[in-house]
């Protein structure tokens, strides 16, 4: 099973692919929403994202107060 | 605007008929939100729908918007309007919109050909209870459902709770209507939302194909069987209309649409 750091790397590298961001500057503990430069629409896409290559389902509530990439990670590695 | 019966391209929505499948695509921007432009189109299509079905066996229904199929109702319209009169007013005012969108609802719930949504993307709010008057739904992996109305303290007003309850077991309606939580087209496809899964972007050619398949079948044995399976709760779907309207008076709705409103996201659809 992945441990939450193995999480927090491919969530990394899953955002910088998708909205075309260099990896090198996204780093855990930084804000998705200005890093990445999205909405909350955007937020949902990131999410279904996550879920599809996790395999998990995480109700979108659970993003409330999260906007760190570590932060996510430990809610999705919550339910793998 | 182009008009023709087999052709028509309006300010919200176009249509085209080929090979006796209609083919309705939503374009109004951000994300198709359901207003009272969106409503006098979908009137003209239901009109035109009338003499269109005798010819054809499906109708699509998809979305040429990036963000989704359809993001619901026009909440910024919604807000505009009813702050600009008496809550009695605008109580009044909603209750003929909303008969406006259940008579469009049903035809297209009714009509005599198979009706298929092909989604993508947000599929929320009135985007959802429109996917749910189709007899199938075609999603994309990306798409996202949601009735997040609870949000607003309010209920689904186009209908989604009786077609909801019409296709899914109770458990799972409780579930989506009491969190309001959005949820992804692998769950949609586990408790039988959702007939078939795409590829990204390619909802609209699995629905085509599909449409193409059902050409090949007798039309009145598809109609009736249609007919004998699909009921259209039209008693539940007024009491929805009763209760939606009971519950718009409440000064948490108007609270909700303001933070909506004044949210500065292009769609404020986190929770």
């Amino acid at each position: 099973m992945n441990t939450s750091e193995q999480v927090v790397n491919e969530i990394l590298t899953l955002a910088a692919s998708h909205f075309k961001v260099p990896r090198e500057k996204l780093s855990p503990d930084e804000d998705f929403f200005k890093t990445l430069g999205i909405d909350s629409l955007q937020a949902l896409d990131l999410l279904t994202r996550l879920e599809n290559h996790f395999h998990v389902e995480l109700p979108d509530y659970e993003l409330q107060g999260v906007s760190d990439f570590r932060a996510l990670a430990e809610k999705i590695h919550a339910r793998m | 605007m182009t008009q023709s019966l087999e052709k028509f391209q309006g300010e919200t929505l176009s249509w085209t008929v080929k090979d006796g499948v209609i083919e309705l695509a939503l374009h109004r921007a951000p994300c198709n939100e359901i207003g009272s432009l969106t409503l006098e189109d979908l009137e003209r299509f239901v009109s035109a729908l009338q003499e269109l079905q005798l010819d054809a066996h499906a109708l699509i229904v998809y979305s040429t918007m990036k963000p989704g199929f359809c993001a619901g109702a026009d909440l910024r319209e919604l807000y505009k309007r009813s702050t600009a009169m008496d809550v009695s007013s605008a109580t009044s005012g909603v209750r003929d919109y909303l008969e406006r969108i259940h008579a469009v609802m049903n035809v297209i719930d009714d009509a005599p050909l198979t009706t298929i949504a092909a989604v993508h993307g947000v599929t929320f709010g009135g985007g959802f209870e429109l996917a749910l008057v189709c007899d199938l739904i075609i999603a994309d992996k990306m798409a996202r459902f949601c009735f997040p109305e609870l949000r607003l303290g309010l209920i689904p007003g186009f209908g989604g709770i009786p077609r909801l309850k019409r296709d899914l077991g109770n458990a799972v309606v409780r579930d989506l209507l009491l969190t309001g939580r959005s949820f992804n087209v692998t769950k949609a496809q586990q408790i039988g939302l959702v007939s078939q899964i795409a590829a990204e972007g390619e909802a609209l050619r699995a629905a085509r194909s599909t449409a193409m398949q059902l050409g090949k079948f007798d039309r009145r044995t598809a109609q009736a069987a249609k007919k004998f399976i699909k009921p259209i709760p039209y008693a539940e779907l007024r009491e929805e209309i009763d209760l939606f309207c009971e519950l718009f008076q409440h000064p948490a709705v108007a609270a909700g649409l303001r933070k909506f409103v004044e949210s500065t996201d292009a769609l404020p659809y986190l929770p």
